[in-house]
């Protein structure tokens, strides 16, 4: 967005950053004690794991790239 | 644009929902602490997002037009968000389940040429003229009859299209989840409230950026994991080929084919011919919907300058194509991946089934006549119909709008589940943040002000708006309840935009096209159009063996029936707009300066390179719509 404030990418990222660790930290903890959910397919994938990691360090990138009084930079 | 889509339940629709809340099962999904907190963080960022930029909404720029700052990205993908509702994600992945990739026109050619035209070719004039809705270019180019027809027709749309839709979205909620209508009516609608309250269309916009991001986020994991275990997209074509076979007894691969089989009504699985989905969907619906409901153009508007704001839908356009990927390989890979507890494969059924099968269910007791002589139009093994008429536990029935929760249930699991779940929801809200946060700027430009207090101040109107937008909500509210006990208007309420949108498509082009069309033209172009619509519409409503007759075909649907519905409309208000500006007086040109192409000087812009260059980036959208096209030709 144009002007001053915090920039919509920014909150974006403080989402994405949140919920990628939320998810990759189930994920490592799902994998570890290999308690897995009972209906859930291709468990074996470990997918909270990577897209745990994905969303966090997509949120990662977009928190420092766009944190206030960085942005336009 | 699935306002369009529910109409008169055709493919792409909830339907009659309501039906659901006689079904009486378990709830799909148990939600864990993890996924209750991924959505209670999702509830908290937006209105941490409304509080924040309350304080730069105080001026009636800021808070209807969110300041026209908007950079091209952000106005591009507000666009496209603010039309990517739940209903439509589920309601769409369901018609794949039911119609194959023919549903994809409603991504593609229902979408993607009318986007470039906004962009290219309208939006100059909706920017130069300055206004703020679509309703007060009318007023510009008509003169304020025109105006109140079209704003009164939006406003009542728009409050009723968002009760309705959060009913849906409360039934859904109740049967995937089993949360209460009334507690999923009121903390969704609470939160959109407070956040386009307090931030206006600029707190809308962001939330629908941030919605967008999580939308993809939440829904991409689907595909990506179901096509791994259907083995590939080969995999998912030879098994939905083999699964054809085994019910219908016929080799065909019609799920996989855009324009093949669209030769005859009969020929392909969704009813409908080619001139119908070129020129009724191509053609009118989707250019009335993305060029002329303010919903979507008013995200453009916000953009900080032209260029912008050109940029702003062929940005849009590159995400819409890429939407099937969340939306219809979801509901086809549940066609061959879904699975009941025995480990057969699930077969999802109309609402009608569910419905017919559900009303004895309430009961305690299987209504035999109702529920099974529905079953019978299935494809659904007769050991299994005969297992559901027994009453035997694990055989309820699914309808085909359930294809995206089930699969995200099938794949997962806690903290993911949360995230998918928070997409749905967020795409719910971003739908109705746009229809209030529309409705709001249409009601206090369009109809307060020329009608009720011209004088007021700049603070006043912005009063207005944060008032129309906690009216606009109450009134939805009070819609989805009234919908909840009165099935029977659902239909009338959601064919409310495809009755509109025909005859205001024709009243814009004309106006923003021909130099000749006057004033009492537009006005009645699109007051008579809007009647002869609803004409058409009651006709079938009353006469269903009218449906040929409007299509042309005994062999047509229902989706075929909106389409040429739109098309007759367009057509008559053309034919009222040109007779009655060949009769009346036309404005003198002079005055058409900023509204009507070959009357205005459009504003030079600078030179850019090629990379920023508006045509370079449509050209390129074109060429990957024809690709896409001839691909699954």
């Amino acid at each position: 967005m144009h002007g001053s404030g915090i920039p919509i990418w920014f909150f974006i990222g403080v989402l994405l950053l949140i919920y990628g660790a939320m998810i990759f930290g189930y994920g490592v903890f799902e994998w570890s004690t290999g308690s897995y959910p009972p209906l859930v397919q291709l468990t074996s994938l470990h997918t909270p794991v990577w897209w745990g990691g994905v969303l966090g360090l997509l949120g990662l990138f977009y928190v420092l790239k766009f944190r206030p009084g960085q942005a336009g930079k | 644009m699935h306002q369009l889509l529910l109409a008169a339940h055709p493919p792409g629709s909830l339907g009659p929902l309501p039906a659901l809340l006689a079904f009486n099962a378990e709830p799909l999904a148990h939600l864990r602490l993890l996924d209750i907190g991924v959505i209670a963080i999702y509830f908290v960022m937006v209105i941490w997002i409304g509080f924040y930029l309350k304080g730069r909404s105080n001026t009636s720029e800021e808070f209807f037009m969110a300041g026209r700052e908007m950079t091209a990205w952000i106005a591009g993908l507000s666009f496209v968000s603010a039309n990517l509702g739940s209903l439509e994600l589920m309601g769409w992945a369901g018609s794949a389940y039911q119609y194959g990739i023919l549903a994809t026109h409603w991504y593609w050619i229902g979408a993607i040429p009318a986007m470039l035209f906004l962009g290219l070719v309208m939006m100059p004039f909706y920017y130069v003229c300055k206004t703020h809705s679509v309703p007060g270019y009318l007023d510009l180019r008509y003169g304020g009859h025109a105006r109140s027809v079209a704003a009164f027709s939006f406003a009542i749309e728009m409050i009723l299209m968002s009760g309705v839709n959060m009913f849906a979205m409360a039934v859904v909620m109740k049967v995937v989840l089993g949360w209460d209508i009334t507690f999923s009516i009121l903390v969704s609608s609470v939160a959109v409230a407070a956040y386009v309250g307090l931030g206006g269309l600029r707190s809308a916009i962001f939330n629908e950026v941030l919605q967008f991001v999580l939308i993809w986020g939440g829904a991409l994991l689907v595909p990506i994991l179901g096509l791994i275990q259907a083995g590939g997209v080969n995999g998912l074509k030879t098994r939905i080929i083999a699964n054809m076979q085994s019910m219908s007894g016929v080799h065909s691969d019609s799920y996989f084919h855009l324009w093949r089989d669209t030769g005859s009504f009969a020929s392909n699985p969704m009813g409908v011919h080619w001139t119908g989905i070129v020129f009724g969907l191509g053609f009118v619906i989707s250019f009335g919907y993305w060029t002329t409901d303010f919903l979507v153009v008013q995200r453009v508007l916000a953009a900080h300058n032209l260029r912008a704001a050109r940029m702003a839908p062929i940005i849009g356009s590159f995400f819409k194509m890429a939407v099937p990927f969340i939306v219809i390989l979801p509901g086809l890979l549940g066609l061959v991946l879904l699975q009941n507890n025995d480990g057969s494969r699930r077969q999802l059924v109309g609402e009608d089934v569910v419905k017919a099968c559900a009303a004895g269910e309430q009961t305690g007791l299987v209504d035999q006549s109702g529920c099974s002589s529905a079953m019978a139009k299935t494809t659904l093994p007769a050991a299994y119909q005969a297992r559901v008429l027994s009453g035997a536990p694990d055989t309820e029935l699914h309808s085909y709008n359930e294809a995206l929760p089930l699969m995200m249930i099938r794949y997962l699991g806690p903290g993911l589940l949360g995230l998918g779940i928070t997409a749905l929801i967020a795409g719910f809200m971003s739908g109705m943040a746009g229809n209030v946060s529309a409705f709001s700027t249409v009601w206090t430009y369009d109809i307060y002000k020329p009608l009720i207090n011209k004088r007021g101040s700049d603070s006043h109107y912005v009063l207005v708006g944060r008032l129309s937008i906690l009216i606009g909500v109450a009134v939805s509210i009070g819609a989805a309840y009234l919908v909840m006990h009165m099935h029977g208007i659902m239909d009338y309420v959601q064919a409310l935009f495809s009755i509109f949108v025909a005859p205001l498509l024709s009243v814009i082009l004309f106006g923003m096209f021909w130099k000749r069309a006057t004033a009492l033209a537009g006005f009645l172009g699109l007051l008579l159009g809007i009647v002869f619509s609803a004409s058409l519409f009651m006709w079938v409503k009353l006469e269903p063996s009218a449906l040929a007759s409007i299509a042309l075909s005994p062999d047509a649907k229902p989706m075929a029936e909106n389409v040429f519905r739109a098309l007759w409309a367009f057509i008559f208000s053309a034919v009222v707009v040109v007779v009655i500006s060949m009769l009346t007086k036309p404005k003198p040109v002079a005055e058409l300066d900023g509204l009507v192409y070959g009357a205005t000087v459009l504003p030079t812009e600078e030179p850019v390179p090629f990379f920023r260059n508006e045509y370079m980036w449509a050209i390129l959208v074109v060429i990957i719509f024809a690709a896409l096209n001839i691909i699954f030709w």
